[in-house]
């Protein structure tokens, strides 16, 4: 039975260990490495033609020259946190949006409901670039939307909304919202309704019922859906580049830049382990704490 | 079983032409699409009673008290509630208050926070809040629970959460939709003596919704049948067990032989029915106004019926048959009598004696009797 078990786990950790574990210590490796001219473009590697000499060698000239950098300059500072600023707006933007949809589909008719959830996935059909792409021909001076507003006679000359901080937002918003809506959907069409009945009959308006009963638990999904948006926005490279251009500096684009135009591998590397860290402690720690709050409830 | 009849200071304020009623139904229908949930009713229900609204799924119970709670909107008619017209008063201005029958207690909210959120909405200052909340976890035996959550509670203990959360913000009407369906057979009975006791401690209006017959007779004060949306009968539970107006009301709650016939002879209200040749007619006496060769039906609850190997004394009808069936309920045994005519005829007779010592077996040649009060003519 034990050993079942222990097949059975082997098999999923392996996989993590192989196609997660062994790149990210590759990558922290670069990170500690500096950066040269050659194939690759980072030294020292290591190598088994030398021994355990050369190992040991190679181990010695690893330094954190890279870490001192990125705080040294204020540019790594300032791309960390305005993408974390974007990425946190970008989150509670998406929230807002996507919550009266999830509350919409999990209170439509069944029928009505696969159809909602079938259009929810359905920009996944497509490519993801593609679809950002249509975004530009849709902001741009002389896209859709400003070619609307001037027909409508809103306006005289077009908006500018491409390459500004809106444009940005407006790709997060669109690109990450089934990863809201969804999870937010599966707790929403659990929650049982007759909750919603009992908190009005006890003196509820609608809308007091709705706050009291039906936010704190959809408190779950909440959570969810803001993590799955907010992890991968605050690495955007995308989206700022082509609906945002050079009106907010992002730490994805930075880590593109270092990393293809000045081909420092090394420095983006450090860049890419900070981010990791900014990302995994914060949620290590809001874990540890529900952790922490279950196991109190179980003692009592 | 009615447990209100044998006191002196008997509880019948529908008997009453000078009570008013704390809720009238006056004409009310309600129709889903195409579909009639309450068809043209017409009811009142008088304060502190304890009110039972029984049925089979279906039949418009649940709608009722949805429109009493506020949920459901009357498509005609009128509902008044202590004197006003509530039709379009929202859930939350009403003072009615309902128990679920998931319950649906506050899963993120301690059974004390539970218990106190109707009493915060009201807008109570804090300090009388907390005396209220402990009284009602006094009145339901949940002080030890007060700090649990409702998944940390067994089935029993959260049905009287949800009581006391319904009744702490001391409502004139108290609904219960189907509150002990949840609960199995001996809490149910246990818990059926408390509701009626606190109902009567409290003295609430209640209106329960229930499809169990037992349980409506045990703790209502009247009984309101009902059948695809229309009232069938309204009634002590005495009186709908022992004088049902219909063949469907006799065969809903409990146990009956519905003996089909024809009058042969009336003499005041002493008659006769025929309804098998070869078999002796039988003698009724019934408030039921009949007429000469009327097609009537006579329900006989089986243990009004005697079984015998000669009929019992003084009793106006007798019946031969044979036994082929015999259910042994511990307590109780039902004998089926099938009579030559083919008829099967169920009576019941508390065993006195141990089972080994019984004296009737299948096959058994026996004789039914019973007296000419024992049972009703119904008309349809």
């Amino acid at each position: 039975m034990n050993k079942r078990r222990a097949i059975l786990i082997f098999i999923p950790f392996a996989w993590l260990l192989i196609f997660f574990a062994v790149p990210l210590f590759m990558a922290f490796k670069i990170s500690l490495s500096h950066s040269v001219t050659a194939i690759p473009p980072y030294a020292p590697t290591f190598g088994l033609s030398e021994g355990w000499a050369g190992f040991k060698d190679a181990l010695s000239r690893l330094t954190l020259d890279n870490y001192r950098f990125l705080i040294s300059d204020s540019l790594y500072l300032k791309a960390y946190l305005s993408s974390v600023g974007v990425a946190l707006k970008a989150t509670i933007l998406t929230l807002l949006v996507g919550y009266p949809m999830a509350y919409g589909m999990a209170r439509a008719t069944p029928q009505t409901r696969m159809v909602l959830l079938f259009l929810v996935i359905l920009p996944f059909w497509t490519s993801f670039l593609v679809r950002i792409y249509s975004w530009i021909g849709i902001l741009s001076n002389e896209g859709m939307l400003n070619q609307l507003f001037m027909f409508l006679g809103l306006t005289d000359g077009p908006i500018k909304m491409l390459n500004t901080p809106f444009a940005i937002y407006i790709g997060i918003i669109y690109a990450y919202l089934p990863f809201m809506v969804l999870p937010l959907y599966a707790t929403l069409e659990k929650m049982d309704l007759s909750l919603n009945e009992a908190a009005m009959d006890l003196g509820c308006s609608r809308p007091k019922a709705f706050w009291l009963v039906t936010v704190p638990l959809s408190l779950p999904g909440i959570v969810a859906g803001c993590f799955l948006v907010f992890i991968p926005a605050i690495g955007e490279f995308v989206i700022p580049t082509l609906l945002g251009g050079s009106s907010k500096l992002m730490i994805g684009k930075v880590l593109f830049e270092e990393f293809f135009s000045n081909r420092d591998w090394p420095l983006a590397a450090a860049v890419a382990v900070v981010l990791l860290l900014l990302l995994v402690v914060p949620i290590v720690l809001f874990q540890r704490s529900q952790e922490f709050e279950q196991n109190k409830e179980l003692q009592r | 079983m009615a447990l209100l009849n044998d006191t002196s200071t008997q509880f019948s304020p529908w008997t009453d032409r000078s009570a008013t009623p704390l809720i009238r139904f006056d004409g009310v229908t309600k129709r889903f699409g195409d579909f009639t949930a309450i068809d043209n009713l017409n009811l009142d229900i008088y304060p502190q009673e304890f009110f039972a609204l029984l049925g089979p799924s279906g039949c418009g119970k649940t709608t009722m008290m949805r429109m009493l709670a506020g949920f459901e909107t009357a498509t005609e008619g009128e509902i008044w509630l202590n004197g006003a017209q509530i039709g379009d008063v929202p859930p939350n201005k009403r003072p009615v208050n309902m128990m679920f029958q998931s319950y649906a207690l506050f899963p993120h909210l301690k059974v004390w926070d539970n218990i106190a959120f109707g009493l915060r909405r009201q807008g109570l200052p804090k300090n009388q809040i907390g005396p209220r909340v402990e009284e009602m976890l006094r009145l339901t035996r949940l002080e030890k629970f007060a700090s649990r959550r409702p998944d940390q509670i067994s089935g029993g203990q959260r049905q009287r959460v949800a009581l006391a959360r319904a009744l702490a913000k001391a409502p004139k009407l108290l609904l219960l939709d189907e509150p002990l369906a949840a609960l199995d057979k001996k809490l149910r009975q246990d818990t059926q003596f408390e509701l009626m006791d606190i109902q009567e401690r409290t003295g609430t209006t209640f209106v329960i919704v229930t499809h169990d017959q037992e349980e409506a007779m045990t703790v209502a004060s009247r009984i309101a049948v009902m059948d695809h949306g229309k009232l069938v009968q309204v009634d002590t539970p005495d009186r709908i067990y022992e004088a049902p107006l219909s063949t469907y009301v006799a065969d809903f709650i409990g146990d009956v032989n519905l003996v089909e016939g024809t009058v042969t002879a009336i003499d005041g209200e002493s008659c006769t029915v025929a309804f098998a040749e070869g078999q002796p007619a039988l003698n009724v006496i019934s408030e039921t106004r009949v007429e000469m060769g009327q097609r009537v039906f006579l329900a006989l609850r089986p243990e009004k019926v005697c079984v015998g190997a000669t009929a019992e004394k003084n009793t106006q009808n007798a019946l031969t048959g044979t036994v082929t069936d015999i259910a042994y309920t511990g307590n109780v045994s039902t004998f089926h009598v099938t009579l030559a005519s083919g008829h099967v005829i169920k009576a019941q007779a508390s065993n006195g004696r141990r089972l080994s010592r019984r004296t009737i077996n299948w096959n058994d040649r026996i004789v039914l009797s019973w007296t000419d009060t024992a049972g009703v003519l119904l008309k349809k």
